[in-house]
């Protein structure tokens, strides 16, 4: 979505008053705009009186804080050991070559964004995924090709 | 008469399709003008058989799993809600071994209740905790604690009646109670299906936590991959707060206790308690130098109790049922029950609590019913990323605190990772190290820079570059990162790495397997 400063700001004056308001607002503003813009780490700076540094440094901590907006779908897969143990290195590897792309990446096209999750909490159903926000598991090869031919539409 | 269906909302039976179950059979229902309520519990822990579908009967409730949307129709067909006979019937939910054998006390009503029914919970026993605890005075609700031999859930197993006493004892008017649901080991799920299945239980818990060590103010941090359990607890204590239970006069007892939730951001260290603590504050999320413990110097400086999920939600029938009923549990130093959580290549995967003392062999082999692909298990990790990788030749070990300590390994939070024979232990002990890289917060050089090196010493070793003088620069390595290391990611990292080796030696010299087929 793109930037819109009130709107920012208006998140922000809504959570800053709560202790230890940082995270409560990177989330918000992450929901709002799929990532945290650069235009917005100086309001927070100047809302929860931090310096600019401060802020950028817990948004570069948390993986789950980005710089960029995710492509239109995001397919993650637990890469993480129960994952491991039922094959979910080889449905990284699947989505990998199928898009050209790395974990972390965005097709050129902005259509997919690929993301590594260390555990879903779904280990007892691995392999786990979350594509386009929705939990799957018991995923194979089969099932997760067309989990995402169907969220691509 | 209207009939009762049970469809659980727990995120792992979500995940293959319970929703989709859940709406056919509305459907169906509908279509064929039948009365049904359809009850969306939490899961039993059987999660081989989820999406389970419970009919409650005369008789009590009956089992129906996998089932598949697909499925629903002929269900219907079979009578299945008068237990009608059909292939995927299970019989009486609480006849299958896998449940029937445990001991429920901490999980007493998961996938049971309704979760975010107060009427269901008080009904099913909760809240006699809290009204026991009322009774008392506050030195009397922590030796209560001290008594039960509680250890703490979320890995370290620290006596949490000790940890509760330090926080009671410390001077100062605003102390807090801090829920660590960061559960961040692969392998372990129990802390989200307790928030998922039944969430007051946790309130409940912390809400003991406060009165005992004087705290008003608890929060419980959970990890984001967890949006479920994060949506049931704020709705769990905005129905507590209506009812009462939360806010400025619990029970109209006149004590006040509030919980907020709040949701951390992707970085396994945060479930250490101190940069879990510097995360809540809003900072990065770096490990603390002890002391000062938290208990004196925690949350905003203030005395703060950090406790598991899991150990929280143990409070209640702690206090219910007293401290010498959950004592009687278990055996040693490792008293009450655990939720074990049997996880990856496994047959019958699932929540499986049960008084310490059980073998690894009996859960992974009896219990779980070895892998899923069918193929010979070859290794198990016990207590997440940073637990051991234990062979097959060690299956005698029981399931307590220090009997996995003597077998340099650990319990954890209770996850048991199962792998078959095409497991690559020398990958997995890559692995490992790379985990520590990614996710070290940096504090420290042997973590931050050796698990780095560590990568790179395995990869020369995986291409054959002299393997004996990697494997003597791994062993190296380890000693560094076991003694240079403020926490447990840098400091347990060589549990991994070092039984990977030392069980799985074979998988270590695999130039000689290359030198062989050539
Ligand atoms: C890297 C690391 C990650 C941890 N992750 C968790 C976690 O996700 N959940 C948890 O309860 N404890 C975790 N712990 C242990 C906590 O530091 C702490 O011991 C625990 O929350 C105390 O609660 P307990 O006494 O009830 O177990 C972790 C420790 C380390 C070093
Ligand atoms: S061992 Fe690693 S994660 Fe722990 S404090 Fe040191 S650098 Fe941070
Ligand atoms: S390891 Fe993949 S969901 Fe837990």
């Amino acid at each position: 979505m793109t930037w819109d400063a009130g709107r920012a700001q208006a998140i922000i004056d809504g959570l800053k008053h709560q202790d230890g308001a940082t995270l409560p607002i990177l989330h918000a503003l992450q929901a709002r705009f799929g990532h945290i813009p650069q235009e917005a780490v100086p309001l927070v700076a100047e809302a929860l009186n931090l310096s600019r540094a401060e802020v950028h440094g817990v948004v570069s901590f948390y993986h789950d804080f980005k710089a960029k907006p995710p492509g239109r779908v995001t397919i993650r897969l637990c890469q993480a050991e129960a994952c491991q143990s039922t094959g979910a290195l080889d449905l990284g590897e699947l989505v990998r070559d199928r898009f050209g792309i790395g974990f972390g990446g965005t097709t050129a096209d902005g259509r997919v964004t690929l993301e590594p999750a260390y555990c879903l909490g779904l280990c007892a159903c691995a392999p786990a995924g979350v594509i386009a926000g929705e939990l799957h598991g018991r995923l194979d090869a089969e099932e997760l090709t067309a989990l995402i031919d169907e969220a691509l539409g | 008469m209207t009939a009762t269906l049970y469809v659980p909302a727990d995120s792992g039976a979500l995940a293959v399709g319970a929703e989709r179950v859940a709406q056919a059979l509305a459907a169906t229902a509908a279509a064929r003008g039948i009365e049904v309520q359809i009850v969306r519990n939490g899961s039993r822990g059987l999660y081989w058989l989820e999406p389970l579908v419970e009919v409650a009967t005369p008789q009590g409730r009956l089992a129906y799993g996998p089932v598949k949307a697909g499925d629903v129709p002929g269900l219907f067909d079979a009578g299945f809600l008068d237990g009608g006979s059909h292939p995927l019937a299970r019989g009486p939910t609480d006849a299958i071994p896998f449940l029937k054998s445990q001991t429920r006390l901490t999980f007493a009503r998961v996938g049971i209740t309704d979760p975010l029914s107060l009427a269901d919970y008080r009904a099913q026993g909760g809240l006699r905790g809290l009204a026991r605890a009322l009774a008392m005075d506050p030195p009397a609700m922590v030796e209560e604690m001290v008594q039960s031999g509680l250890r703490g859930r979320g890995g370290a197993g620290f006596p949490t009646g000790i940890k509760w006493r330090t926080v009671a004892e410390a001077a100062g008017a605003t102390k807090y109670i801090v829920c660590n649901a960061d559960e961040g080991d692969s392998g372990t799920f129990s802390d989200r299906m307790i928030m998922e299945g039944d969430p007051f239980v946790l309130l409940e818990g912390m809400t003991i936590a406060g009165l005992a060590t004087g705290a008003a103010q608890g929060f419980v941090y959970i990890r984001s991959e967890y949006p479920h359990a994060v949506r049931t607890m704020e709705r769990a204590v905005a129905l507590a707060r209506e009812a009462g239970l939360l806010g400025a006069n619990i029970e109209g007892s006149g004590h006040a206790f509030d919980i907020t939730i709040r949701v951390g951001a992707g970085a396994y260290v945060c479930g250490e308690e101190t940069a879990l603590l510097e995360s809540l504050e809003g900072k990065r999320g770096m490990v603390r130098a002890k002391p000062p413990l938290p208990a004196h110097h925690g949350l905003f400086g203030k005395p703060t109790v950090v406790n598991n999920v899991i150990s929280l939600a143990t409070v209640p029938i702690i206090f219910d049922r007293g401290a010498g009923f959950y004592r009687d549990f278990g055996l040693g130093r490792s008293r009450g029950t655990m939720p074990i959580q049997l996880a990856g290549n496994i047959r019958r995967g699932g929540l499986y609590e049960t008084a310490f003392g059980i073998t690894l062999g009996e859960l992974v082999e009896d219990i779980g019913g070895g892998t899923a692909s069918g193929r010979p298990v070859r290794a198990v990790q016990v207590g997440g990323p940073l637990g051991a990788y234990f062979p097959a030749g060690l299956f005698d070990t029981p399931f307590d605190y220090e009997a996995f300590t003597a077998r340099d390994g650990l319990i954890g939070h209770g996850g048991i990772v199962v792998f078959d024979d095409r497991v690559d232990m020398l990958a997995q002990a890559r692995f490992a190290m790379e985990f520590c890289a990614v996710e070290s917060c940096g504090k420290c050089t042997p973590c931050r820079i050796g698990s780095t090196r560590g990568v790179e010493v395995l990869d020369r070793l995986r291409a054959g570059v002299a393997p004996d003088a990697q494997v003597a620069l791994i062993e190296d390595l380890c000693q560094t990162l076991k003694f240079g290391s403020l926490c447990a990611l840098g400091g347990f990292t060589p549990y991994p790495v070092l039984s990977a080796l030392r069980h799985f030696p074979e998988d270590f010299h695999p130039a000689a397997d290359a030198a062989a087929a050539a």
